[in-house]
């Protein structure tokens, strides 16, 4: 069953200044969907427009089934309950004024979420592997790492149909990314993902299925596997050439 | 060891409250490229800065730093200024930051050639400076040469700029070349391509190379031997091949395993 699809979408910063083009591709309920995109591919944008922060200027956004109405103050209300979002730069995005306990349950204030907050919140950081103590301490007590695993948690603890993430793992060191990408595979097993990203190789490791774009435009979109064993446009050729990999040979570990 | 161009010994870098490096120990032969590994907070930049004795004041450095047969720790600095531009020369992560966004390419890269012919005895007229510059930019493989020089920095691409860096850095003729993350800003078909030239170039003219990432697959594609730092120390030395394929120590070894963790993804292998 369809989650969203988008149809045939266009947007432009203005005239001559044309971002996307003709894009369409649907995201299937419980699937992870990629979304590979190079700088001036489009993908921010796209994903704006996705959060509904902006709307299309061509084509529509279906979101289970209904358009996707941004500018209505109603149902942009509900949909913030069913649509969560993680950003790349963990540093930005949590408010170094509040107490973690305060940044997780944000949603469910705003979002007039009914129930007991402090216990959502507390099932929302243990799922993220943080203890409860957490959540009465402040940002700047975290590495880059535990303060993605909070805004995980705060994108989650309304419990939420779709998470989108933006680059969510590429600011944090390799090590720590790998343990980021664990959580949001276990994560991902519960509600719909898209994974926007430049990074081809934890797209990989993430999402079944992939929507390549560049300049604006989807060159290729299907199952993971697929587009990795076979590309079929010269884009995705020539970025899966540029990755650099490990070096060969027998590997001990 | 004799003959090497590069020594650095129980090199300790300090503020008043914190040890930043501690006891770092590594050297590089003439027209070597060698790795530095670490995640951020390892220290590898700072042991860069270091090495071209671009410290900031508040940090105390330790022990001894060799280059091309000169002491860099309590050299004066204006034998640090000739070091800089005669025995190395740096390429930084972000090009933007490193050019001066007012002043077009063309003579962003002519002041660096001058200054060597002046200092060399050479000529240092204009016409030998423009010649020089072209030759630059032929050997970098910027398109369009006549265009390029006459543009300001935020008139070209990302990996525009960086060739530009690379060229201000060869306008030197160092003996060491270091790179400090310098594909790290660009896109992946970008990164390729730049990598592709840093270590054609340095083959090419002869150049050691000190190479500093955070990403295990680019240093193996570019160096010959890596040290592999964490919080200030060195973890492990050895040859790329065996270090990224058969790490010794734990720490490596993780990082090993992650990166072909994503490796393996893209081979069809989550």
């Amino acid at each position: 069953m369809t989650l969203m699809s988008l149809e045939n979408v266009g947007f432009a910063y203005g005239p001559g200044r044309r971002v996307l083009e003709d894009i369409s591709f649907t995201v299937p309920r419980g699937a992870n969907v990629g979304l590979v995109g190079e700088s001036g591919s489009g993908k921010s944008t796209l994903l704006r427009l996705m959060l509904g922060l902006d709307s299309p200027q061509q084509g529509r956004i279906l979101f289970d089934s209904a358009p996707l109405e941004a500018r209505n103050r109603h149902y942009m209300q509900g949909y913030r309950k069913r649509v969560q979002a993680v950003f790349q730069d963990p540093y930005s995005s949590l408010n170094p004024a509040h107490r973690i306990g305060r940044i997780v349950s944000e949603p469910l204030r705003s979002l007039k979420v009914p129930g007991d907050h402090r216990r959502m919140a507390e099932e929302a950081i243990a799922s993220v592997g943080l203890s409860a103590d957490t959540l009465d301490r402040f940002p700047h007590q975290f590495s880059g790492g535990q303060r993605q695993r909070i805004a995980i948690a705060r994108a989650i603890v309304a419990r939420p149909e779709l998470v989108l993430a933006d680059e969510a793992v590429s600011a944090l060191d390799l090590s720590t990314r790998v343990r980021v990408v664990d959580l949001f595979q276990e994560i991902s097993e519960k509600m719909t993902m898209v994974f926007v990203s430049h990074d081809m190789g934890v797209v990989a490791a993430l999402c079944d299925q992939m929507v390549v774009l560049d300049r604006g435009r989807i060159v290729e979109a299907g199952a993971t596997a697929e587009i990795l064993r076979n590309p079929q446009h010269a884009y995705t050729q020539s970025l899966l050439a540029s990755i650099p990999r490990m070096p060969e040979g027998p590997v001990a570990l | 060891m004799m003959g090497d161009l590069l020594t650095v010994r129980g090199l300790t870098l300090a503020t008043p409250d914190k040890v930043l490096v501690e006891d770092l120990s590594f050297s590089i032969a003439p027209g070597e490229r060698f790795g530095l590994i670490g995640e951020s907070g390892s220290g590898k930049s700072l042991t860069s800065l270091a090495v071209t004795g671009l410290l900031e004041p508040s940090i105390r450095p330790a022990g001894s730093i060799t280059l091309a047969g000169e002491e860099i720790i309590g050299a004066p600095e204006k034998r640090l200024v000739r070091m800089r531009g005669d025995a190395v020369a740096t390429v930084f992560q972000e090009p933007l930051t490193a050019l001066d966004p007012l002043m077009p390419l063309g003579r962003q890269i002519a002041g660096p050639v001058r200054r060597r012919l002046k200092r060399k005895g050479q000529d240092a007229g204009r016409a030998a400076v423009a010649r020089e510059v072209q030759t630059l930019l032929e050997q970098v493989r910027l398109p369009e040469p006549e265009r390029l020089i006459r543009s300001y920095p935020h008139e070209v691409s990302g990996g525009q700029r960086q060739r530009v860096a690379i060229a201000m850095a060869l306008a030197c003729q160092p003996r060491l070349l270091i790179a400090d993350e310098p594909t790290t800003a660009l896109d992946v078909t970008t990164q390729a391509e730049i990598v592709r030239l840093i270590t054609a170039l340095v083959e090419d003219l002869g150049i050691a190379l000190l190479f500093i990432s955070h990403d295990l697959a680019v240093v193996g594609q570019v160096a010959e031997r890596v040290m592999v730092m964490r919080d200030g120390r060195s973890i492990e030395t050895g040859p790329a091949q065996q270090v990224l394929t058969r790490p010794e120590d734990s720490y490596t070894r993780s990082l090993v395993a992650a990166a072909r963790r994503f490796d393996q993804a893209l081979e069809g292998q989550p």
